[in-house]
């Protein structure tokens, strides 16, 4: 091995009450593609904040070719030639990619010249991308390409990419795999951070597994196996969901021609929606971030209510009820975002149990609260759905994501619903976590429980699914039975590459 | 109702004399505001500069002592702001209504000496023979250094936000402050200096009214002007050159309604006296429809280990 690009030397970080990083060390050879693998809270993230300058080590050295290097702050990460693309983009919505770029730059050139620099790196890389337009029109996949373009006018040597393919359709992860390669072999080393373990095997050259903030293992993904990656990366053996596989009952719930206006600037409207949910089936519907999931479950749950005869439940036109008729009904609705929407952060988790269970579980009692058992319907969720927390009196936001996760999942689940309708269950919830959750869904559905599960990631739409259909421009496409539909099908039903085209090689 | 004893050539000077004190307050907080931080605080922070400006052009006889003291006076207070805000992260609706509520007591204290003196004349500005243009020469160039300032300023601040870096990093902190921090951007420390900046700018217009349009010293006399500049900047759509139209809507009012008095209007003083608050308002709020707008992260407070 020739001298390494970047070589880090036991790395240590600790923030009060948790040690994020201990004694990491890894060396990553010029284009060489580096993946870093971990479940959430792992410490990848630290790690990597640490080689852009955002978060300086307690202890431990890092070298850039040989040279000590101790960015003090982004701009000097960046002279020395580290580029990041992050996870939830860094971008300013109001501004225009050539203003958003320019931001992202050290010594950036006046807006007319970068323009013409951005539609020239644009065209050699095969990331089309108007300079002028706003960021907060673009699709997601639109948005990373903004992220790339800024760091390649660096000519970074090493280029960080943290979860870059969680947003994007299977097509538009093959083009930019494909402009990754092409980087790779002009010498640029990539640091590419995932969890998709099947992605990392196509990808990478060598894998660095962390649990807990150690270095756990190296691997070369090629020759191992996905499965073995994964038990390295929790630590245990997996259980993979199982489903009983059975007839469908009754239509319980169906939409027809649903429509509902942007709720506001950058929101999606819902157009022409038509489906039909039968009792005991999970119906999977996939597509990328901001197509409309968001607007179809509040029409679904009830915040946006719709006009009659959109909406039937049972038979009965529920389109103008609000949430709590709807829940009463036994449609019950758990949102995506789970500090502020699905659970309120600063109020306990019996305060939260009281918030969506008091209708079903009764603990309203002519308009007066009954504390005693909304706190024994928290502390059954908890016992359940083994969610990790000292009781039932701490404040919702003091739960890790994953342990949140499974609380609220767990407090929808636990009141016997008929419909339930869920956006993104395991979002950000490590692979034990999510496993549990799928497994609860698909019981769920076992006992004969209608499920509409919105999610972006795919292979967990597969695991689960009985019919799937993609949410594309509002739009939802006709639902088609899951067994045996291929990721190339699925890429084309959730819009294709969105004007991408392949890399110039 | 005598309308002939309004002098048309006055009427139209006092026009721009009548929105300056407003020019100045809201296009410091229009800064603020394009950082992300929304300080509530500008009524406060012009009624220190009024007193700090008077008291300062009356024991030095300099007019423009007074203004440059005006202008430390409003930072100072604002500074205040900023550490409540930045530091502690309190919440700024709270902090800026605390802010203008203090600014008025303190203001009051530090004035009483100063009731019923008379502040030294800030000279006009000499055009020459520019000056005897006729109409113009009267309404447009008979005015103060600070006033043409003022005018300055505006185009000075747009030309910043549109054109240069500087504006550009402003923007994208008051727009999404995580990021901006991502990028390696000091968000507290350009927050703080634009509420400095806030607060200089307020304490000069706040002295405008205490030593070249009323002249003199009275408590409260900077009269809700503040709370006038905070609604123009959001009416405004935080854009500078609207803002300016916006002021002299305000000041035509402003001094319409004065005249009218003087006149003899058979109309009550107090619905004349309240007719530019609201006529601004109601203008203003029709003109803004784009509500977008607003910065990202207006108001938001930002904690960098999120």
């Amino acid at each position: 091995m020739t001298q390494p690009l970047l070589s880090l030397t036991s790395l240590t970080k600790a923030y009060p009450g948790v040690i994020a990083n201990s004694d990491v060390s890894l060396k990553i050879a010029p284009g060489e593609v580096h993946a870093l693998l971990g479940e959430n809270g792992a410490g990848k993230s630290t790690l990597v904040k640490m080689i852009y300058g955002l978060v300086k080590p307690d202890s431990g050295q890092m070298q850039m070719n040989g040279q000590p290097f101790a960015p003090a702050e982004p701009s000097a990460a960046r002279t020395a030639g580290v580029g990041m693309v992050f996870q939830h983009f860094s971008l300013f919505d109001a501004m225009s990619v050539a203003e958003n770029i320019a931001l992202g730059m050290e010594n950036a050139p006046k807006l007319g010249a970068l323009s013409a620099q951005i539609s020239a790196v644009s065209e050699e890389y095969g990331l089309p991308l108007s300079p002028d337009r706003i960021v907060g029109d673009l699709s997601a996949g639109e948005r990373q390409r903004v992220e790339i373009i800024r760091c390649l006018l660096q000519n970074p040597k090493l280029l960080i990419m943290d979860e870059p393919t969680s947003v994007l359709t299977p097509q538009e992860v093959e083009i930019l795999f494909k402009t990754l390669r092409k980087l790779s072999a002009e010498g640029t080393a990539i640091l590419y951070i995932s969890h998709k373990l099947e992605e990392i095997r196509t990808l990478c050259d060598t894998a660095t597994v962390l649990r807990l903030g150690k270095v756990v293992g190296h691997c070369t993904p090629r020759e191992t196996t996905t499965r073995e990656m994964a038990e390295l990366m929790v630590g245990k053996l997996l259980q993979t969901p199982t489903r009983a596989g059975q007839q469908a009952g009754d239509v319980v719930l169906s939409l027809t021609g649903l429509r509902a206006p942007a709720p506001n600037a950058f929101g999606m409207a819902l157009k022409d929606i038509s489906l039909e949910l039968r009792a005991g089936e999970v119906l999977g519907i996939g597509g990328v971030a901001g197509n409309g999931q968001d607007e179809l479950l509040a029409a679904l749950s009830g915040e946006r209510p719709v006009p009659r005869g959109m909406v039937h439940f049972k038979g009965e036109d529920i389109g103008p009820l609000g949430p709590t008729a709807r829940r009463e009904r036994g449609l019950l609705t758990a949102p995506e975002e789970r500090m502020g929407h699905a659970a309120a952060p600063d109020m306990s988790l019996t305060e939260n149990a009281m918030l969506t269970g008091a209708v079903r579980e009764g603990l309203d009692k002519g308009g007066f609260l009954d504390w005693p058992a909304a706190t024994r319907f928290a502390q059954s969720i908890i016992d359940k759905f083994d969610v990790r927390t000292p009781g039932t009196h701490v404040a919702a936001r003091s739960l890790s994501g994953g342990n949140l996760q499974k609380f609220v999942i767990g407090r929808e689940v636990m009141q016997r619903p008929e419909v339930f309708v869920v956006n993104q269950p395991t979002w950000g919830v490590d692979a034990s976590a999510a496993a549990a959750i799928r497994q609860a869904l698909l019981d769920l559905a076992k006992n004969g429980a209608a499920l509409i599960v919105i999610s972006q990631d795919l292979d967990e739409l597969m695991e689960i699914s009985d019919r799937f259909a993609a949410l594309n421009e509002g739009r939802l496409s006709e639902p088609r039975p899951a067994q045996g539909i291929t990721v190339e099908e699925i890429g084309l039903l959730m819009g294709g590459a969105h004007g991408m085209e392949v890399a110039h090689v | 109702m005598d309308l002939s004893s309004i002098n048309p050539i006055f009427f139209f000077a006092g026009f721009f004399v009548a929105a300056t004190p407003l020019i100045f307050a809201a296009v410091g907080e229009l800064v603020v505001e394009k950082t992300g931080v929304l300080n509530l605080g500008v009524e406060g922070m012009m009624i220190m500069g009024a007193i700090c400006g008077f008291a300062v052009a009356v024991e030095s006889g300099s007019p423009l002592l007074g203004f440059l003291a005006a202008a430390v006076g409003g930072a100072a207070l604002s500074l205040l702001f900023a550490f409540l805000t930045q530091v502690m992260l309190a919440n700024q609706v709270a902090s800026g209504l605390a802010l203008t509520l203090f600014g008025l007591g303190f203001s009051a204290l530090l004035g009483q000496s100063y009731v019923g003196v008379k502040p030294p004349r800030l000279p006009d500005v000499n055009f020459g023979i520019l000056g005897d243009i006729p109409v113009f020469g009267p309404i447009v160039l008979s005015h103060d250094i600070i006033l043409y300032l003022g005018l300055v300023l505006v185009v000075a601040v747009w030309a910043l936000l549109k054109y240069s870096r500087v504006g550009l990093v402003l923007r994208a902190v008051g727009e999404n402050h995580d990021a901006a921090h991502a990028l390696g951007f000091k968000v507290k420390r350009i927050r703080t200096l634009a509420i400095m900046f806030g607060g200089a700018c307020a304490g000069v217009g706040g002295a405008y009214i205490s030593l070249i349009r009323v002249p003199q010293w009275t408590e409260g006399m900077t009269a809700g002007i503040g709370w006038i500049a905070l609604a123009l900047v959001v009416f405004a759509s935080w854009k500078p050159l609207r803002l300016l139209l916006g002021a002299y809507l305000f000041g035509g009012l402003v001094q319409l309604q004065l005249n009218l008095q003087a006149a003899g209007v058979a109309i009550p003083v107090e619905y004349l006296a309240m007719s530019p608050y609201v006529m601004t308002i109601v203008v203003l709020v029709l003109l803004s429809r784009d509500k977008g707008a607003a910065p990202g992260s207006l108001g938001r407070i930002f904690h960098a280990s999120s």
